[in-house]
């Protein structure tokens, strides 16, 4: 018997890697390549080097070889390391309580309608456009053991007799650095707490004024727990910002007088690019790491509760 | 028109990633303009002048003559060693970089052997004075080359000195604190950084430990031994001085400071290059003293005071390294040789009026020197400087880092923040223990 030989065309199939994506699940991964290279490069990688150099006897142009943990017993060994560590506390805690008070305090005021709202909105964050550096070396001027235009002025008000060392006291130079990162972190605060009060009904606070609630119960009662979930994120932003700060620091002091007013990482900076000790300079880096990821870790948390109570 | 695909696009950005992929396995920053251009990084010269004279007369000659492009870029000081440690470790950046006083010895393994030409210079000019060897030479090679020498003298207000009773320039540090006393009281204080400063901090502070018998080391260059009763007197007479006769601010100055502070006539002395007096020359009539003459007519120079232990002086330094990483050596290295013969430098050397005094001694015969007696005690500076790690013979890898810790200058300012002196000391030679050890 003859069997009919029948010749069937085929659409040409498409090739098997192009086909792979046309499976959505695929290209999802594809179109998150990029993200994760990005956070790879530049995330992942630096830490994961830090880590390395931490453990190294690296300096600069020198590889070095495997030190273990030496250079984490020398820092912690190291007297301004425990005073950068404790100047990072300070700053971080003092500047933290100012710039949430102050930034609460002028989101209510902005919350209001008066006549040049959105004027007073833009220009309250000033301090917040201008490079850090530039504004930073406005201050510097300003506190000038010298030429300060603040003890100018306090001067001529008769506040003072003499000159107030504002940089070369190390009390007043901690002073000084925590006055400007105060400066420059309120708008970001006042601004963002605006968006959350932004969100509030305006008919929960009526309510509870009918019911007779007084302003600052309203407050107490009513704002604070709706504001509470932003409210944490915004200390948790300025938290890991404050705790890892270097430009303010470095353009008014440096680090001194005589390294009273080292953070993690002006001192880091100072052994590791100034004297090119890499490795200790990221053992110095690398130490604020586990406080920052616990300050992280419970604030997550904590917002987390907050948002399911 | 091209119409953007979903393929186009994931193709693309292969090819991005794997030119990323690329810089990474690497290590190494893709380098652009290699061959022809070399990049020269300086800092921004307190005398402004001469970074003028270099960008329109003596770069473009250099242009012409050898047949590259130069760019010429200028940052402040103190920025030096952020920007060189960051090109070594990333293996691209400027070909030839200036740094100050022994700081090449930090980054000796990541520059080439500039021996030849040191050797070249050192002996058509009559040869390099100790202190460039020193600062520059790991022992083996020269790693630098030596530039200039900005001697670091005081700059005094000679009618206000005069006016205490001090006619000549005090020769002991008791007599300065007496004088300095009075003047202070008269609201014209001494000026004085001992701030992190790459200049006129350790320029101070060393010489005047060493003047008083201290040194961060010992001659067998393991011990060390600065916790004795000769420096814990230094740190005690300093806290006092300052109280006494200085304006308390001095701790948080940089090298800059002082120059406005004594230009603005509110110090009545400092340590410094000749910058100020130079300045007050290019402005005679912007800086008036309160009797009405030009500025420049009271301004006098003078070493540093002698101690117990003698007379010490220490200069800050200028050379040139060129960093392994550089695809231009040779031309970075014929640059450097053109810039260093005496036609081409001369121009230069004239144009910094004796802020910088060249490396070399032949230049002590230059003209320039009879020009102008206040700048006469510059013109030797070279012969008086000791540098860190004095009694060392060679400034080496420890001394940088002493150095660029700040722990001499430190060890006088903690105390003058309060601390005692013994506390201060004990610090100090722990902190020196932990480097040399």
């Amino acid at each position: 018997m003859a069997i009919a030989e029948t010749q069937v065309y085929l659409p040409q199939a498409p090739r098997p890697r192009l086909r792979l994506l046309e499976d959505e699940r695929w290209l999802a991964f594809v179109l998150l390549v990029p993200t994760l290279v990005l956070l790879g490069m530049f995330i992942a990688y630096p830490f994961v080097r830090g880590i390395l150099l931490s453990v190294s006897s690296a300096r600069v142009g020198v590889p070095g070889d495997f030190v273990g943990l030496a250079n984490f017993y020398k820092i912690f060994n190291d007297g301004i390391f425990r005073t950068s560590a404790y100047n990072t506390f300070v700053y971080t805690g003092v500047t933290t309580v100012f710039k949430l008070a102050l930034g609460l305090w002028l989101a209510m005021l902005l919350n209001r309608n008066f006549r040049g709202k959105a004027f007073t909105r833009a220009f309250i964050l000033l301090p917040f456009i201008i490079p850090t550096v530039l504004s930073t070396f406005a201050w510097k001027w300003m506190f000038d053991p010298t030429f300060s235009v603040l003890n100018w002025l306090l001067y001529h008000l008769g506040l003072i007799t003499s000159r107030i060392n504002w940089l070369g006291d190390p009390d007043l130079a901690m002073i000084s650095i925590i006055i400007v990162n105060i400066w420059r972190g309120v708008p970001f605060f006042a601004i963002s707490l605006l968006a959350g009060l932004q969100t509030i009904s305006p008919e929960l606070n009526e309510a509870a004024a009918i019911d007779g609630a007084k302003p600052w119960q309203r407050f107490w009662h009513v704002t604070w727990p709706l504001l509470l979930p932003v409210t944490m994120v915004v200390v948790l932003f300025s938290v890991i910002q404050t705790f890892a700060d270097f430009q303010i620091v470095y353009v008014m002091t440096g680090g001194g007088p005589a390294n009273a007013t080292h953070l993690f990482a002006t001192y880091a900076y100072q052994i590791g690019i100034g004297t090119g000790i890499l490795s200790e300079g990221a053992a110095i880096a690398l130490a604020m790491f586990p406080i920052l990821f616990l300050v992280v870790i419970i604030q997550l948390l904590y917002i987390r509760r907050v948002e399911v109570r | 028109m091209t119409t953007v695909t979903r393929r186009n696009v994931l193709k693309s950005g292969t090819a991005l990633m794997g030119g990323m992929a690329g810089i990474l396995a690497t290590g190494r920053a893709p380098a652009f303009a290699q061959g022809t251009t070399v990049h020269w990084l300086r800092w921004n010269d307190f005398v402004p002048a001469s970074d003028q004279l270099l960008r329109k007369e003596l770069l473009p000659a250099a242009e012409k003559a050898l047949g590259i492009k130069i760019n010429f870029e200028t940052v402040n000081g103190n920025d030096l060693q952020p920007r060189i440690t960051s090109a070594i470790q990333s293996g691209s950046g400027p070909d030839v970089i200036m740094l100050f006083n022994n700081h090449p010895q930090i980054y000796s393994e990541s520059v080439i052997d500039l021996s030849d030409l040191t050797n070249s210079v050192s002996k058509a000019e009559g040869g390099y004075y100790d202190l460039c060897k020193s600062n520059t030479a790991d022992g083996q090679k020269w790693i630098a080359q030596p530039w200039a020498i900005v001697g670091a003298m005081i700059a005094y207000r000679k009618s206000w000195f005069d006016e205490v009773g001090s006619p000549t320039f005090p020769d002991t540090w008791e007599k300065y604190r007496e004088v300095g006393k009075k003047l202070k009281a008269n609201g014209r204080p001494i000026g004085q950084t001992l701030g992190h400063t790459f200049g006129d901090a350790p320029t101070f502070s060393y010489p005047y430990m060493w003047s008083w018998g201290g040194t961060e080391i010992e001659k067998d260059g393991k011990t060390v031994n600065l916790n004795k009763k000769e420096v814990i007197e230094s740190v005690k007479f300093m806290t006092a001085f300052w109280k006494e006769a200085h304006d308390e601010g001095g701790l948080a100055w940089d090298d800059t400071n002082n120059n406005r502070a004594f230009l603005s006539q509110t110090i009545c002395a400092t340590l410094n290059g000749a910058s100020i007096y130079i300045e007050s020359l290019r402005n005679p009539d912007k800086y008036i003293t309160e009797k009405g003459a030009q500025l420049k007519t009271d301004i006098q120079h003078s070493p540093l005071p002698k101690g117990p232990a003698g007379q010490f002086a220490m200069h800050t330094f200028f050379s040139h390294v060129i960093p392994n990483y550089s695809k231009n050596q040779a031309g970075a290295k014929e640059f450097l040789k053109w810039i260093h013969t005496t036609a081409n430098y001369e121009p230069w050397f004239v144009s910094q009026k004796g802020f910088a005094t060249p490396p070399t001694r032949e230049w002590e015969k230059h003209k320039l020197w009879d020009e102008d007696k206040v700048m006469a005690p510059f013109k030797v500076a070279g012969l008086l400087g000791q540098t860190p790690g004095y009694p060392l013979p060679s400034s080496g890898k420890k001394p940088a880092e002493v150095l660029t810790k700040y722990i001499i200058t430190d060890m006088y300012a903690k105390a003058i923040q309060g601390g005692t002196a013994e506390d201060a000391v004990m610090w100090a030679q722990g902190e020196l223990t932990k480097v040399y050890t």
